[in-house]
């Protein structure tokens, strides 16, 4: 998976306490009638950042992000962009630009009025509008397409057009509902790359809405994940990844084996868990801060297990199983294997030789992971 | 041929005879020379003493003014306002009374001419006496009457356009800088224009017909042409309406087939600039 951790947003402006955020949402509430969208939420969002919200379909991003556009007024809250607070400012009049989950093209103007139009509205000098849609036109690969109405081109191209229009009068902020939810996997694997490079080129501010995580770890600096109306942990991809905090979290991103248990050994510098499910404990190798008696979860993802026929050398964060089912997926395997206890742990290999020691279904495996890699979560 | 075709066939053509034998007939009796309607005279027709009959009708020819006027005038106010009441009950969709007013535009419908028109012509009555306006009855008080109903059904027209209407379209150019009211007409308008142009047209034809509404409505000296055929047609059959209602026919056939060639070229334009 590749991610874009400090390609954008200079530093990590983020971990800084004195960064000056560029987006800025102080704990907005919306609700349809007695219906909650969008549940407290405060976010910050800096200058040149990708920032992605994802999370499962009616979670509340579409709400969240026409908020920031102007198009529903939030029930509690405030908007801040660039320093000033725009909840009460029309979408007209708002630093920001939209590009819309149907693109919303003008079907009666062809593709250079689509893209002019909003150049227009600012009353600029036609020669200056005719430059900058040739230009934008160009920099989206649409330069031959000008004259063309929007009802005669492919689903790729009107994207570019509705992703050109709102570009093209420089907003501060660019708002993406599912920009690349309307096109087919390799089209969409190939516009991911060029989405990032206009960004990166032109210096916009991006805020993505999706609900492919594979999408918000390309495409972020830093990921909000979503559910039920608040944002359940914001932070780079690969922090969602590695530290999620919640069960959700590791859940909804990537694939984990959780395991229940309670604290037996609480240092500083280690944890033990015991777990009933795994049938024996699980060494972690770094400090937590819960209350002795708190139910928590150890989450480990498959990648990190290593299966073997041998026992391995080490005695800690060690269990056998059976192998129940192996699903060849190409560049790895995943392995469903099951414990004594009757647990169905997740197990993936990458297929990078001809393993020497085969795994096949029904054979007795031993799974060892190291003590760096669970992750204790409390809820 | 099997029989069930054979039976579809027999279906369709009396269905046609049904709607169109009446039609032909009084196409064909506009040429007849009789003064007589139903005689045919052999030895004169066809001919076109009639329409040249017509032309020189002076009651007639006012009438049919009268009439254009009013249609006009009605179809573009009906429009107006009728685009504007279907704006609002589609766009505002869960404001109080909605259900009262969507009632109140489309009952016009269904209420019987006869009672619009009665209540109509008290309306203007009392207004007349207290206020002094509208001074007596004519072409005036016969548009307003129109537009009662006519509006009516371009609200329902272009109300049912704006149902099926992408709303971010709007707010894609309320993003990008326009106000509301000029989304309405450089956006909203333009892409809904076919259904407010069919309402234009179903306003016009609604008018140029009416006998009831105007019949209530105007006053001495605006009689539209339907007025003046059916108080002609009670003192017996004319064969002038024959030709009159020739022209008409042409005229609408005209209009209908030059609707469809506009509609048919576009659609090869855009396929052939698509290719
Ligand atoms: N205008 C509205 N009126 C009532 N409920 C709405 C409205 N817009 C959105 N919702 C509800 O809010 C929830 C969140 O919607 P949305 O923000 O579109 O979710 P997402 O974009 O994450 O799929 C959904 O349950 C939806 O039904
Ligand atoms: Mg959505």
């Amino acid at each position: 998976m590749v991610t874009a951790i400090g390609r954008r947003a200079a530093g990590e402006p983020w971990n800084d306490p004195d960064a000056r955020p560029y987006v800025e949402l102080r704990r907005v509430t919306k609700k349809f009638g007695e219906f909650t969208a969008v549940d407290d939420v405060s976010l910050k969002i800096y200058e040149r950042e990708v920032f992605c919200l994802l999370g499962a379909s009616g979670c509340g991003k579409t709400t969240l992000l026409r908020m920031l556009g102007g198009f529903e007024s939030p029930t509690a809250g405030r908007i801040l962009i660039d320093g000033e607070d725009v909840t009460d400012v029309p979408p007209y009049e708002r630093p920001v630009n939209m590009m819309f989950q149907s693109y919303a093209l003008f079907p009666h103007m062809n593709v250079e009025q689509n893209v002019a139009f909003g150049l227009k509205q600012d009353r600029l000098p036609k020669a200056v509008i005719r430059e900058r849609v040739a230009a934008m036109l160009e920099m989206v690969q649409l330069g031959e397409y000008a004259k063309r109405k929007v009802g005669q081109l492919s689903g790729g191209q009107r994207q570019r057009v509705a992703l050109a229009r709102a570009l093209v009068k420089r907003p501060k902020v660019l708002l993406l509902d599912e920009p690349l939810g309307a096109l087919d996997k390799k089209l969409r694997e190939r516009t991911q790359f060029e989405l990032i490079g206009l960004q990166d080129k032109l210096g916009v501010t991006f805020l993505v809405v999706t609900h492919d995580q594979e999408e918000a770890m390309t495409l972020a600096s830093r990921i909000g994940v979503m559910d039920r109306g608040t944002i359940a942990q914001a932070g780079t991809p690969a922090e969602i990844y590695e530290f999620p905090n919640s069960r959700f979290v590791a859940d909804f991103i990537g694939s984990v084996n959780l395991f229940e248990g309670r604290l037996v050994e609480d240092e500083p510098e280690f944890v033990r868990i015991d777990s009933a499910e795994l049938g024996g404990t699980i060494l972690v190798g770094h400090g937590i801060s819960s209350a002795p008696e708190a139910a928590l979860w150890a989450a480990l993802r498959p990648e990190k297990i290593t299966m073997s026929r041998g026992a391995p050398p080490q005695t800690d964060n060690v269990t056998r199983g059976i192998v129940q089912d192996v699903a060849y997926l190409g560049d790895l395997s995943i392995y469903v294997v099951r414990l004594a206890t009757g647990k169905l742990v997740r197990v993936t290999r990458p297929n990078t030789a001809r393993h020497a020691e085969p795994v096949e279904r029904d054979g007795e495996v031993y799974l060892s992971w190291d003590a760096a890699s669970p992750v204790v979560v409390t809820r | 041929m099997s029989r069930r075709s054979a039976f579809v066939i027999t279906c369709l053509a009396f269905g046609y005879a049904f709607l169109y034998v009446p039609i032909a007939s009084m196409v064909v009796y506009s040429f007849n020379a009789s003064q007589l309607v139903t005689v045919w005279d052999h030895a004169h027709s066809p001919t076109l003493k009639w329409f040249g009959a017509l032309l020189h009708d002076q009651e007639i020819l006012g009438a049919a003014w009268i009439s254009l006027k009013v249609a006009v005038a009605n179809a573009t106010g009906s429009v107006i306002l009728g685009t504007l009441a279907g704006y609002g009950l589609a766009r505002f969709p869960r404001f109080r009374g909605r259900f009262a007013f969507t009632a109140m535009t489309t009952a016009p419908l269904v209420m019987p001419e006869v009672i619009t028109g009665l209540s109509l012509l008290l309306l203007f009555v009392t207004l007349e006496q207290t206020i002094g306006w509208p001074a007596g009855r004519g072409i005036g008080t016969m548009i307003i009457g129109h537009m009662t109903f006519s509006m009516a059904y371009v609200t329902v027209v272009v109300q049912s356009r704006l149902a099926t209407f992408d709303r971010s379209v709007e707010e894609a150019a309320m993003d990008l800088g326009a106000r509301p009211v000029k989304v309405f007409f450089v956006i909203t308008l333009p892409i809904i224009f076919p259904a407010v142009l069919a309402g234009w047209l179903l306003a016009f034809t609604l008018s140029w017909d009416d006998l009831v509404i105007s019949s209530f409505t105007a006053g001495p000296g605006s009689n539209t042409l339907p007025m003046v055929v059916f108080s002609m047609v009670r003192l017996g059959v004319n064969p002038e309406i024959n030709a009159l209602a020739t022209l008409t026919i042409t005229a609408v056939t005209i209009l209908a087939v030059g609707a469809t060639w506009l509609t048919a070229r576009a659609r090869r334009h855009a396929a052939s600039a698509a290719a």
